[in-house]
């Protein structure tokens, strides 16, 4: 048996702003290897000035993401030998999002559509009222569970087509997030949630590919929480209660 | 896309589903049986039934394509702002003229 290593082609995306080119590396193939295994990899034998981002490791934090093959995917999460094609890698930051440097992308606009779309608890209590009683049984909360666990990595933000073609749509994620504030019953501001989500590039832009479903790293479906928000919002719009 | 255009080209497609069954219906009918232009022109002269059926079935088809035109130029094409809601409502006017010209010369004459 040969002590040689398996080394695969890892063609990586460096450069600044829209500026850039792809550089390959050779790097051992290990068991169990992630793609952040991959690239944190280069970064400590090859090449330091690699910039990438990363924190948790377990699929948790959402920091991650990058576009692998092709395809937006969590990297700490994705195994090398599940995506390799051909015996080569291509690794490039998530599209739809400007880069910084490298794979770092500036994940300012895909937050911004959050705010945009009030994906911000409105409370309508005070710490002085008793704790709001939530049974997991009620149809609303069935509602948030399954569309609350997002880790808000910006990949079905980078694998919709609409956020591509129009710059003024909130996106998968930001939508999905405001689904779950409209299924929230303790949220004081549904109103005004469902009127920032009526407007161009909102809930109505999404032409329902499905791509942020096929992609979601938390196996979540943004796609059927876009559509929980058009059925409320033409509703409130017929009955005259979007200001 | 916002919620009013969303609206306005569902419920058109709702309306057009079965008037595009009749549509195709009365094109079957016409063919088979053999009618005329003559023929064809002797049922809708004065009929004010299939006014109102193809006046609102034009008006359902501009609605409806000029929203779908308006989502194609601003995604396709990048056009944005006031020149997108011109190119709507031209594209729509258009084809509503046109379409109810037809109607008027089946119907009026």
């Amino acid at each position: 048996m040969s002590d040689a290593e398996t080394m695969i082609d890892v063609s990586i995306w460096r450069g600044e702003g829209d500026e850039g080119r792809y550089e390959t590396f050779k790097v051992p193939l290990r068991e169990s290897q992630t793609v952040l295994d991959i690239v944190t990899y280069v970064q400590r034998n090859l090449d330091p000035t690699l910039s990438y981002r990363f924190a948790c490791r377990v699929g948790v934090c959402g920091s991650c993401a990058m576009t692998v093959n092709g395809r937006p995917r969590w990297t700490c999460r994705t195994h090398v030998s599940k995506v390799v094609e051909s015996g080569k890698l291509e690794i490039a930051p998530l599209a739809n999002l400007p880069v910084i440097r490298d794979l770092a992308t500036d994940m300012a606009p895909f937050f911004e559509k959050w705010q945009e779309a009030k994906g911000v608890f409105a409370p309508s209590q005070t710490r002085a009222d008793a704790l709001a009683e939530i049974s997991p049984q009620s149809p609303e909360r069935k509602l948030v569970d399954a569309a609350i666990e997002c880790i808000n990595c910006g990949v079905c933000f980078a694998a919709c087509d609409t956020v591509r073609w129009n710059e003024d749509y909130l996106g998968p994620a930001a939508l999905n997030r405001a689904w779950t504030l409209v299924n929230d019953v303790r949220d004081g501001d549904n109103a005004g949630r469902l009127f920032a989500v009526a407007q161009n590039g909102g809930c109505h832009a999404c032409h329902t590919h499905q791509s942020c479903e096929q992609h979601c790293p938390v196996g979540l479906n943004p796609t059927a929480s876009i559509a929980g928000l058009k059925r409320r919002t033409m509703q409130a719009y017929i009955r005259g209660e979007l200001a | 896309m916002n919620v009013r255009l969303y609206l306005a080209q569902r419920a058109t497609a709702l309306l057009m589903v079965p008037m595009i069954l009749g549509h195709l219906a009365i094109i079957f009918y016409a063919t088979r049986k053999g009618l005329t232009a003559a023929d064809i022109l002797g049922r809708t002269r004065g009929s004010v039934g299939w006014a109102l059926y193809y006046a609102a079935f034009v008006v359902a088809a501009s609605v409806h394509g000029a929203i779908g035109i308006r989502g194609i130029a601003m995604e396709w094409a990048g056009i944005r702002g006031r020149s997108l809601d011109l190119l709507m409502w031209a594209f729509g006017l258009v084809l509503a003229l046109l379409g109810l010209r037809a109607v008027y010369a089946v119907v009026i004459g």
